[in-house]
């Protein structure tokens, strides 16, 4: 008895979740299936290499907006990498009580809204210097990404064996020319398996950049202007009553995504390929 | 050695940056929120009133409508995230189908914010909307039902992948002791399992209501953006991140903009400490598992 | 296990260095040395300035950045210098002008409707008395089939339908305007609600600019929402007419708006033009301005700059003024152009006037 029950619920169990997950798929394919095929449609050369002009005939494009959004990640990059990498040494090479403060300051960091950084980059930057920017937008974003790449950065240097720092020293290397000759050239690819997770996840916030990169109909990389990136043209074309706006917002969302599950897949190729071997 | 030690000073530098954000960012939040915070102290959580040309403003009707669409929305993508995580782990953890929905479900957890709430709008919003014209109330299709529902969504691949990671934790002696008992799957899970990760899934799912709690772009867009307390899940609301999000940019009054940003503080304030909370949990668990 | 090689250190620190180069230069460069004007503010005329800017830009190469964030956000933003010019349809009352750091001054441009706009099984176009709207947006009426709809449309066959109304979920001047225009028609909207960029709705949805609006009452059966009325034509959203001071029934357009706008205008143009007491006049219509503080050096820009906004402000309320007519706002008046010219030729920097 006891026994064809326990088997009973095993199975049902089994049923059960395997329903439930199979089912998760349900809105993935649903939300993939609408983003392509809506957005399809507005795909060609021209949309892709043309600058945002509502009055002309050709119709839009969303050059700008891509370049925005790359010209954003470099900055934002540009702040958070080498900072997070001298963090993260900081976590793994230090012995002291405040590193585990640090630490936890790091990691609560991450789960920070984005509106609340973009209000605190508001208040720090785009306020005090007198406008918006690129930026500020890439400051923003960069704090966004900083958790993520100390985080790598620490769990890459843990992985280099002290046996190799202590053959290093054994050679007569001092401790400096061993953490950058030896340590970190060993450990730099899950470094950068690190940031790629981490502009793949910066590359679609919208919240942080509504005050801060502003928006701009034109094409620009000067780092001092205002720019327009794709997350903010979704935003502003998803909420507009214009079929034709709904068509370029699908469009930069299946662009979008696209960037976003190209970095994905690169992670988990070069995460393989790179993880630190000896 | 001088460049030793000036670089264990870069490396203190570092640190202490990386210390410094956080503190930098709550100083100026609430240097941001000292007017407000002088007119309606502690009360300004409880005031049910957001009303800007009178400048009464008071913090409940989005407290609510935070709350309520983050636990709905737990609540909703709770079976399945465990589902996915106990068919990931134990019952498909190799193999073709495995690998499939593992990409698949990081594929979901890597669309942007937006872009759910752009889908949402379009797909979800008029369905909701045909579901309140059946069952005879007010036709918005936007409102706190579906802002949970999208919720859901985006959380699901985020905890089913942290508990993925760990039902990997407990040791394979363990699970295998287990069935040479003769337990079945369903009691291995039950009974070997879940207490053994227990409180690394009791901390996944403070670090999921954390993130649900702060989400913005895709509740904005779904959510109705009307500043009152909800009356049901229906009701067309607001959160704390979204009423940042619509009124930020023309907050012009000193209080105006002061009450803004003490929304701002207390959203800062509550994330902190419900990833805090997450965080210890989590980090307890591991340390106590590795004894064995 | 690797070891960089000293001159592959070498290599990538240079590769990192020039790349960083290359970006502070084309940071630095303003390539053609063009200038760009960032301006922020109303949705109620973003189609018109859309078009505006662009042809300015063809015609003499002057980039114009507007984004259109809300009528309180470009006041909001101009008082904070982050823009070099904010546009607004709701004027800043004295009490605002306070809070601006320096003195700033009100540019109209064009003058526009107020539409209200539904989403009914109708045909013909709804006619709507002040009283009854004030009831609706105050959610006294709650359904279409109401008696004081019914009576007011003796030929409309009304569903028993909710009305589900929309209004802005951010800053807006449109607001202002309908606001400003309840406010008039209904002491009890006076009292309650009041008038303003931001308020406390009664009831209904809030949507984000007029587009949001427009949005909305297009998606649920049963809305009723206000857009300008660019948003409803371009749309095919129908509108209402609406009953003015005068007992009669206008719909909205270019000519019961330009009529409207025929009141005696004060030097600072910052007057309110609903519930007009023209006879054909509609009764729900507001200018849009374009603010700047007077002496443009208090908003950090070089002369250079400060000149080139001139020119285009005043190129907007002469020949920008032809594209009014085609998206139907109602162009100035000559009367209006004339205050207008006075008010950007008064435009200083460092205390020196920019046109003379």
């Amino acid at each position: 008895m006891n026994f064809r029950f326990r088997l009973f619920f095993d199975k049902a169990f089994k049923i059960a979740v395997t329903i439930l997950s199979t089912s998760v798929i349900v809105p993935l394919i649903l939300i993939l299936f609408h983003i392509v095929s809506k957005g399809v449609s507005s795909i060609n050369l021209h949309f892709l290499i043309r600058d945002q002009n509502l009055s002309e005939s050709g119709g839009s494009g969303i050059l700008n907006s891509i370049v925005g959004t790359f010209l954003l990640i470099t900055i934002a990059s540009v702040f958070s990498v080498p900072l997070g990498i001298i963090a993260g040494l900081f976590l793994v090479e230090v012995k002291s009580k405040f590193v585990e403060f640090v630490r936890i300051l790091v990691d609560v960091l991450h789960g920070i809204p984005s509106i609340v950084i973009g209000i605190v980059t508001y208040l720090l930057i785009v306020k005090p210097f007198g406008g918006f920017s690129a930026i500020s937008g890439g400051i923003a974003l960069g704090l966004m990404m900083f958790p993520l790449v100390v985080k790598s950065a620490e769990e890459s240097l843990r992985l280099v064996p002290y046996s190799l720092r202590e053959a290093s020293f054994a050679l007569g290397a001092n401790y400096v020319k061993t953490i950058f000759r030896v340590v970190l050239p060993t450990c730099i690819k899950g470094i950068i398996v690190g940031t790629l997770i981490g502009i793949s996840r910066i590359a679609g916030e919208t919240a942080p950049l509504l005050f801060t990169a502003f928006g701009n109909p034109y094409f620009n990389i000067s780092p001092f202007k205002p720019v327009n990136a794709l997350p903010l043209v979704i935003f502003n074309y998803a909420m507009s009553p214009y079929e034709e706006w709904h068509r370029i917002a699908w469009g930069a969302s299946l662009v979008l995504v696209g960037i976003i599950f190209l970095l994905n897949m690169t992670t988990k190729i070069a995460g393989k390929k790179w993880e630190v071997q000896f | 050695m001088r460049q030793d030690s000036l670089f264990n000073l870069a490396l203190y530098f570092g640190g202490f940056v990386a210390a410094m954000i956080m503190v930098i960012m709550f100083g100026i939040l609430f240097k941001g929120s000292v007017l407000s915070i002088k007119n309606f102290g502690i009360h300004f959580f409880f005031g049910e009133e957001w009303n800007p040309p009178m400048e009464k403003f008071g913090l409940l009707p989005f407290v609510v409508g935070t709350i309520l669409t983050s636990i709905l929305a737990l609540s909703l993508s709770l079976p399945f995230a465990i589902s996915l995580a106990v068919f990931l782990g134990i019952y498909c953890s190799r193999g073709i189908v495995s690998n499939i929905l593992r990409h698949l479900s990081d594929l979901l957890a890597g669309i942007p914010s937006v872009v759910y709430g752009f889908w949402g709008l379009f797909f979800l919003v008029p369905i909701v909307r045909n579901l309140e014209i059946k069952l005879g109330i007010m036709p918005f299709g936007v409102g706190i039902f579906t802002a949970s529902i999208i919720l859901a969504i985006m959380i699901i691949p985020y905890m089913s992948s942290m508990i993925v990671e760990l039902i990997k934790m407990v040791p394979r002696e363990l699970v295998e002791a287990g069935y040479s008992l003769g337990a079945t799957s369903f009691d291995v899970v039950r009974k070997i399992v879940f207490p053994y990760i227990k409180s690394g899934v009791i901390s996944g799912i403070i670090l999921a209501f954390g993130r649900a709690f702060g989400e913005t772009m895709a509740v904005t867009m779904v959510i109705g953006n009307v500043n009152s307390v909800p009356k049901s899940i229906f009701s067309p609301a607001n959160t704390m991140a979204s009423i940042i999000a619509n009124e930020f940019p023309e907050a012009s009054s000193g209080l105006y903009l002061s009450s803004i940003v003490y929304i701002g503080l207390w959203l800062f304030v509550i994330t902190f400490i419900v990833n805090l909370l997450g965080n210890l949990i989590i980090r307890k668990f591991r340390a106590g598992e590795n004894e064995f | 296990m690797v070891i960089i090689k000293k001159q592959e250190v070498k290599m990538m620190r240079k590769r990192f260095l020039s790349l960083i180069i290359v970006v502070i230069i084309f940071g630095f460069l303003p390539l053609k040395a063009e200038i760009e004007l960032v301006g922020a503010g109303a949705t109620f005329p973003y189609p018109l300035y859309s078009k505006m800017f662009a042809e300015y830009y063809k015609q003499y190469g002057v980039k114009v950045n507007y984004q259109a964030i809300g009528s309180g956000g470009g006041i909001r933003q101009l008082m904070a210098r982050t823009v070099d010019f904010g546009a607004s349809d709701a004027y800043v009352d004295d009490k605002g002008i306070k809070k601006f750091p320096a003195p700033i001054v009100h540019i109209p441009i064009v003058a526009g409707a107020v539409v209200i706009i539904y989403n009914l099984p109708i045909d013909s176009h709804l006619k709507l008395s002040p009283e009854v709207l004030a009831d609706i947006f105050l959610g006294r009426i709650r359904k279409w089939n109401d008696e004081k709809i019914r009576k007011l449309n003796p030929d409309i066959e009304l569903p028993n339908k909710d009305i589900v109304v929309i209004h802005r979920s951010d800053g807006s001047g449109t607001t202002f305007i309908f606001s400003d225009y309840l406010c008039k028609v209904s002491s009890e909207w006076q009292k309650k609600v009041g008038r303003g960029k931001v308020l406390n709705w009664p009831v209904g949805l809030g949507a984000k600019g007029n587009p949001g609006v427009a949005g909305l009452v297009r998606q649920i059966p049963g809305a009723i929402g206000y857009v300008e009325l660019i948003y409803a034509k371009s749309n095919d959203i129908p509108f209402a007419s609406v009953k003015n001071k005068k007992g009669n029934f206008i719909v909205p357009s270019l000519e019961s708006v330009t009529l409207a706008a025929d009141v005696p205008l004060p030097d600072d143009m910052r007057v309110s033009l609903t519930n007009t007491d023209s006879k054909y006049g509609y009764p729900i219509a507001g200018f849009t301005w374009i603010l700047v503080y007077k002496d443009l050096a208090n908003c950090g820009m070089s002369r250079e700059k400060a000149k080139a906004l001139v020119d285009l402000l005043w190129w907007m309320v002469h020949n920008g003024q032809k594209y009014a007519t085609p998206m139907h706002y109602a162009p100035l008046s000559e009367k209006a152009q004339r205050k207008a010219e006075v008010i950007i030729k008064s435009i200083e920097f460092e205390g020196e006037a920019l046109i003379k």
